[in-house]
């Protein structure tokens, strides 16, 4: 039992990363109908920011200041995503471009993004950047239960956002005007809700998510930032789909049960030999394929959410 | 284009496609070719799927793992030499013969991909082409973990092809050049794969070709340009779905074995998403929905980390040398290349290469005017709208 709390908790830790991703997608694709694929590219770029800046600007004498270096990368991947969605999916969406079309765009993207991203690591000479975060590899006990630091910042830091992200979906004008645009974009335009802006909004939203998400894929148990962390945006695609693609509480719960799902089979793995080594690391897509089987547009998704 | 001229085109190009193992300055540039043959032949496959029928699958390389560890698995015998490494089983083979053991294998596949199809078909658009991700890293971890059948992390060696009267033995270079005409001419397995190859890519070529010009492919394109269009005409979709998909999968399955022979060994991170989405780069930069672009698309980005590398005394300002570890690696730059070719072409061009071809071949017949098409010409078409109606907001 104690075991199972264990595991439990550190998965809804990765799960609440996962799902500061999969959000990203979800409202991406809610305010400007892509799925994006370059997103584990962006998320590399904010992760890699993270490191560069402290290691090249704010490092006066030894002493990094790691929340300006964390602020210099949410900026930047949220510029990124500015970028992205200006120069390059409105212009596609300006030709009329099926969604099929955008989304091998993005494919590209992510190929550009990820190896600018492995080249940077390489050059560093580093097998792992490390970001220097404040909760370093400690850990406290909880009963019988421990927790590293770094995992509590994650569950606490990652809650704290969604939440001020449903609220600010909720009760804004910007929130508001994202969900009329989702909802009906004809309407939506007619009641004068500028689309355009709405879309540009949710690729910078999208942006600094997925990096303070790297923040913490590359925080403690995992070794720093590499040339990989940003594949593990790939799970997050388990977590939105699940959810299904156009509904953000269906993220935070797809989050919660790849995260969890992972854990569980990560934990127990000892006793699950007959399914293979590393078996954790592809269970979300297994349990997406069989959630897809029997609901197609995910567990939360409406019918009309099938857009291309 | 007069039918004429065609033809001198034609016999100019099989002309030089059968004079590349003599042309090219080192033995060692055909085992780069032999690969990018074998991926043109997946290319198309991918093509008919994405091209024709407008489905974005990016299980690929679960198809092309299929095809290359069958085809090892079943001409293979059992292994006595190499062990799997850690676990000191033996690796398992039936030990058919490999030509049969390659039609076998290119039919199984076809099987598997009619299999997808009933899921494929109840995932629309982008939820499919998700849904594919995860199965290509289901594969990945099937490759390392099914040890007796894949030799995991390692992989395992491929059984040499024979053809009956000769053996394409895998064999160094400098070991195996039995020479032919003279001494400067080197005959050896690498050039009888490169022919080997050639014929199976020109079949796969004009298989595909007289199936997308006729019935299947235009039944295939009206779905891809409007499900309930081309239900109401008289489609059957579920039928024509699943065939789009046993058809890809058998181009893909045919791609997997070609691979393996030239490669001459399979290990597991060639059948991850890279090589997806690599595929999908092949398609695009060639030309969506063109027959030619594919094969063109297939050998641009095979050729192109192995191009930058023997050039890279001339590009010294992109590519580092071998003693820089700070500078770009070729492989790097081929990545920026195709990466940064599939945003352009999508941007600006999207009928890749072969659309570009037609464009400035249109303007000099039609004098700047881009109306009239060839008609002998499949014409390219811009990336798959499915949505009924056309436009996509």
């Amino acid at each position: 039992m104690r075991l199972f709390v264990q595991f439990l908790l550190d998965g809804m830790s990765t799960g609440a990363v996962y799902a500061l991703i999969a959000l990203g997608f979800v409202i991406i694709f809610k305010a400007s109908e892509v799925v994006t694929f370059a997103h584990g590219g962006v998320l590399s770029v904010g992760g890699y920011l993270i490191w560069y800046s402290r290691a090249h600007w704010f490092n006066h004498k030894g002493q990094a200041n790691f929340w300006l270096s964390l602020t210099v990368g949410i900026l930047g991947a949220a510029a990124l995503g500015l970028l992205v969605e200006r120069l390059l999916v409105r212009r596609m969406q300006g030709r009329n471009a099926g969604i099929i079309g955008v989304c091998i765009m993005t494919l590209g993207l992510d190929v550009v993004l990820e190896t600018y991203t492995n080249y940077g690591v390489g050059k560093s000479g580093k097998e792992s950047l490390d970001f220097a975060n404040p909760w370093g590899i400690g850990a406290h006990r909880f009963g019988g239960v421990f927790l590293g630091d770094a995992r509590i910042a994650a569950m606490l830091i990652g809650s704290t956002i969604i939440a001020g992200l449903f609220l600010w979906l909720k009760y804004t004008d910007w929130g508001i005007s994202m969900r009329a645009a989702a909802a009906d974009r004809e309407a939506a335009a007619l009641m004068g809700i500028k689309l355009g802006r709405v879309s540009s909004v949710a690729w910078i939203l999208a942006g600094a998510l997925a990096t303070v998400a790297a923040l913490f894929l590359a925080a403690a148990p995992a070794p720093g930032f590499d040339g990989l962390t940003g594949r593990l945006a790939f799970k997050a695609f388990p977590a939105a789909i699940l959810g299904g693609l156009d509904s953000p509480s269906g993220a935070l719960a797809g989050g919660l049960i790849v995260g969890i799902s992972e854990a569980m089979f990560k934990g127990y793995e000892s006793h699950l030999r007959f399914l293979g080594r590393g078996f954790s690391s592809v269970v979300p897509y297994v349990v997406m394929l069989a959630v897809l089987f029997f609901r197609p547009t995910g567990l939360f998704g409406t019918r009309e959410a099938r857009r291309a | 284009m007069p039918k004429s001229l065609k033809l001198i085109l034609l016999a100019v190009l099989a002309f030089a496609v059968l004079y590349i193992p003599f042309g090219v300055p080192e033995r060692s540039w055909l085992t780069p070719l032999n690969l990018a043959a074998a991926a043109a032949v997946g290319a198309i496959g991918l093509n008919i799927l994405l091209g024709f029928t407008g489905q974005l699958s990016l299980a690929h390389p679960f198809f092309l793992a299929i095809g290359a560890y069958g085809y090892t698995f079943l001409s293979a015998d059992h292994d006595p030499i190499t062990k799997a490494a850690s676990a000191g089983e033996k690796l398992r083979g039936l030990g058919l013969h490999p030509l049969m053991s390659m039609v076998i294998i290119v039919i199984v596949t076809g099987v598997f991909g009619g299999l997808l199809s009933p899921i494929a078909g109840r995932l629309k658009g982008i939820y499919l082409g998700i849904a594919t991700l995860g199965l290509v890293f289901l594969t990945d971890h099937l490759l390392q973990n099914v040890k007796t059948v894949t030799g995991g992390f390692n992989g395992r060696r491929v059984p040499v092809m024979d053809l009956g009267y000769t053996k394409i033995a895998e064999c160094r270079p400098k070991a195996c050049s039995s020479s032919m005409f003279g001494s400067s001419i080197k005959w050896g397995s690498p050039e009888k794969l490169w022919y080997f190859q050639v014929i199976l890519v020109a079949l796969a070529f004009v298989l595909a070709r007289n199936m997308m010009k006729g019935r299947p492919g235009r039944a295939l394109q009206s779905i891809r340009d409007g499900e309930t269009a081309a239900s109401v005409m008289g489609v059957n979709l579920t039928r024509y779905r699943a065939y789009a998909f046993m058809v890809s999968a058998m181009f893909a399955g045919l791609s997997g074995v070609m691979y393996a022979l030239a490669n001459g060994n399979v290990t597991p991170p060639e059948f991850g998403v890279d090589s997806g989405a690599s595929y999908l780069a092949m398609v695009v930069i060639g030309g969506v929905g063109s027959l030619v672009g594919p094969v063109i698309g297939a050998f641009f980005v095979k050729m192109l980390p192995d191009l930058i590398q023997r050039n890279s005394e001339h590009l010294t300002w992109l590519v580092a040398g071998p003693n820089d570890p700070n500078g770009l690696k070729p492989l790097s730059v081929a990545r920026f290349i195709y990466g940064g070719l599939i945003i352009l072409l999508l941007l600006f061009e999207d009928g890749g290469l072969a659309g570009l071809v037609r464009r400035i071949r249109h303007r000099r017949v039609n004098g700047g005017s881009m109306a009239g098409a060839d008609s002998g010409e499949p014409s390219g078409t811009p990336l798959p709208n499915q949505q009924t109606g056309g436009v996509l907001i």
